[in-house]
């Protein structure tokens, strides 16, 4: 074929843009196997794979944080970086725990100056509630980091995933079929946001599989260069057996309510869809909804979420037909990921991006966990009632938004604190989207849902209004001096549409 | 009310307050408060002790109150049953209310 006659094809322009044909390079024809020991991302260490990525000054590094509080891919990435010279870098990670304190000495030597996650516990969120860093850090739902990364608004230079199984081309999953593995986190659900956007992907892997290591959550062509590496999380930290189900007295009683609320509301029938949050009393109604289910012979079309064995013993059982899992909380989800075909791996995309039709809007109910509820149903799962950030926002905001019935459950009063009070020390969740509260005291539902008030009363449910429940509980513990902050804004709290929805301040303890 | 020796109620639990009453001679109640809900509560428990240690007559006394978040009214039984175990009291007013 010569370009005289590539020119007198009609529409030739808009047809190709490559040319005429040239012939190809040269084939490889070595074994498949021997390819895989040759042509590779491997390197032989995470300095190179730094140095490879092309990382400089003020960029943008990203985390998952399925290991939990068994991560040590963070400090171990941060404290190399640190040792390699770079500063002013923004780590946004998908969440960080207790176990990341040691971030703190590097954010003081410049190395970290920004820090975008879902949440913050332990030292690290005290020292930055009394005004460790200069720039606020950014908190975002689940969702909402999903939509901010593929919009660009949250743009990442480098990406360095572990994963606890991954081939020489870049294959990752956070199980392994293979035998022998020892380390699992099951769904790695929000790293796969991450490695899809990110310029530059690191894999970090304990286990290096023959290719292909199918099923993979993340695939190799998101996948620059792997660093295998003997420690990359504490299997204890990462997840225990089963999350065990609780037996204070008061969690099964806001549970048992819970479950019959979800029934008066008219969600419960054959071919319903649900999530359960990760707290105790939300957990707990569970397995309500089973005896229920059982009782009237319904099936739960899919389950949703950060799944529980619990769910998966629902699922192996018959009840539930489809888990979709973006992130596993206990080895038994783990395992069932690993060997239920109908238990499925989701991205943090797929389970709540609100740029994208997401699983979030197939939720007939969510049962989701509160630190504090205000008398606008406002719900805040991020500060403590001393002022201090203790939490994570997690799919909080883009399941209670997404599900037809949001049920929001906690106790009316934790110790001397009352959780339903005047206006929450920091809004996560709008009380637009929030329809139903249940405490062991008594169930609120929001003017918003008249319908569901009356359903409920129908079925001999006692409805309280919200200032109601806050009055039982300022009659229990009495009013609260209100925490005092400084003016300092030391977190920015978005919607899951990445809008401003609150502040959070230093805490004044002068 | 004469206090005669030191003399503690209460536990650190969770919800519950401990108490320690030691007598003194001069000076008033001088009280050392620690509190699990400091900030929303420790005005409201300081009120609460002085309160109960006036209607029990107790004028001097060195007072270390560990707060795990009790109610007032656990504050007012632990910080009186201190005060009438320092005085060596064995009669009680019970107050029954009607």
């Amino acid at each position: 074929m010569d370009e005289q006659l590539l020119q007198n094809i009609p529409h030739i322009d808009e047809i190709a843009h490559h040319g005429v044909f040239s012939g190809v390079p040269a084939k490889h024809t070595g074994t498949f196997q021997d390819r895989a020991q040759r042509q590779n991302k491997l390197l032989p260490s995470l300095e190179d794979a730094v140095r490879a990525t092309g990382l400089r000054d003020g960029m943008t590094i990203s985390f998952h944080h399925h290991f939990r509080g068994g991560d040590h891919v963070v400090n171990r990435v941060v404290d190399t970086l640190a040792r390699m010279g770079f500063k002013n870098l923004t780590l946004a990670a998908s969440s960080l725990a207790a176990v990341h304190a040691p971030l703190i000495e590097h954010i003081k030597n410049g190395v970290i100056t920004h820090i975008e996650t879902s949440g913050l516990r332990g030292e690290l969120a005290e020292q930055i509630s009394r005004g460790l860093m200069d720039c606020p850090v950014v908190f975002r739902s689940h969702g909402g980091r999903a939509a901010a990364i593929r919009s660009g608004e949250l743009h990442i230079d480098v990406a360095f995933l572990g994963a606890p199984s991954c081939d020489p081309y870049g294959n990752a999953n956070g199980y392994s079929r293979e035998e022998g593995g020892t380390l699992a986190c099951g769904s790695m659900g929000y790293a796969r946001t991450d490695a899809k956007y990110a310029s530059k992907v690191v894999i970090l892997t304990n286990k290096l599989v023959s290719y292909p290591n199918a099923p993979w959550a993340i695939p190799e062509y998101d996948v620059d260069y792997i660093v295998v590496e003997e420690d990359i999380g504490d299997p204890k930290g990462i997840m225990s057996g089963a999350t065990r189900y609780t037996k204070n007295p008061k969690e099964l009683l806001i549970a048992q309510t819970a479950a019959n609320v979800i029934d008066a509301a008219g969600y419960l029938y054959n071919g319903f869809s649900m999530q359960m949050g990760s707290g105790g009393a939300s957990l707990a109604t569970a397995r309500f909804i089973r005896q229920m289910m059982l009782d009237k012979s319904i099936r739960c079309r899919f389950a949703l979420g950060g799944i529980t064995g619990q769910i998966t013993a629902m699922h192996e059982e018959g009840l539930i037909d489809r888990v979709l899992d973006v992130q596993s909380f206990d080895l038994d989800a783990a395992h069932s990921l690993k060997h239920n075909r109908f238990h499925h791996q989701i991205g943090a995309t797929y389970y709540a991006s609100f740029l994208s039709a997401a699983a979030v809007d197939q939720l007939d109910f969510v049962v989701l966990s509160a630190l504090e509820i205000d008398t606008d149903f406002n719900v805040n799962v991020l500060t403590g009632s001393d002022g201090v950030i203790r939490g994570a926002i997690g799919g909080h905001p883009d399941t209670a938004a997404g599900a037809s019935l949001s049920v929001v459950v906690a106790p009316l009063t934790r110790g001397r604190i009352p959780c339903v009070i005047g206006r929450v020390n920091t809004v996560v969740t709008p009380g637009d989207v929030v329809d139903v509260v249940v405490t062991d005291q008594g169930v609120a539902v929001n003017p918003k849902r008249p319908e569901v008030a009356g359903k409920l009363r129908a079925a001999g449910i006692r409805v309280y209004t919200i200032q109601e429940l806050k009055d039982k509980a300022e009659a229990l513990v009495g009013v609260p001096d209100p925490i005092r902050y400084k003016d300092r804004i030391v977190g920015v709290v978005m919607y899951r549409n990445n809008t401003v929805i609150d502040v959070i301040r230093q805490i004044d303890e002068d | 009310m004469k206090l005669k020796h030191t003399a503690m109620a209460g536990t650190l639990e969770s919800s519950d307050i401990m108490v320690t009453i030691e007598p003194k001679d001069t000076g008033g109640i001088a009280l050392d408060l620690t509190s699990s809900v400091m900030q929303q509560f420790g005005r409201q428990i300081e009120a609460v002790i002085r309160d109960t240690l006036s209607g029990l007559g107790v004028e001097n006394a060195a007072v270390i109150a560990v707060d795990k978040g009790a109610l007032d009214c656990t504050v007012r039984a632990r910080v009186s049953a201190a005060a009438l175990r320092a005085a060596g009291q064995e009669e009680f007013n019970w107050e029954v209310r009607r």
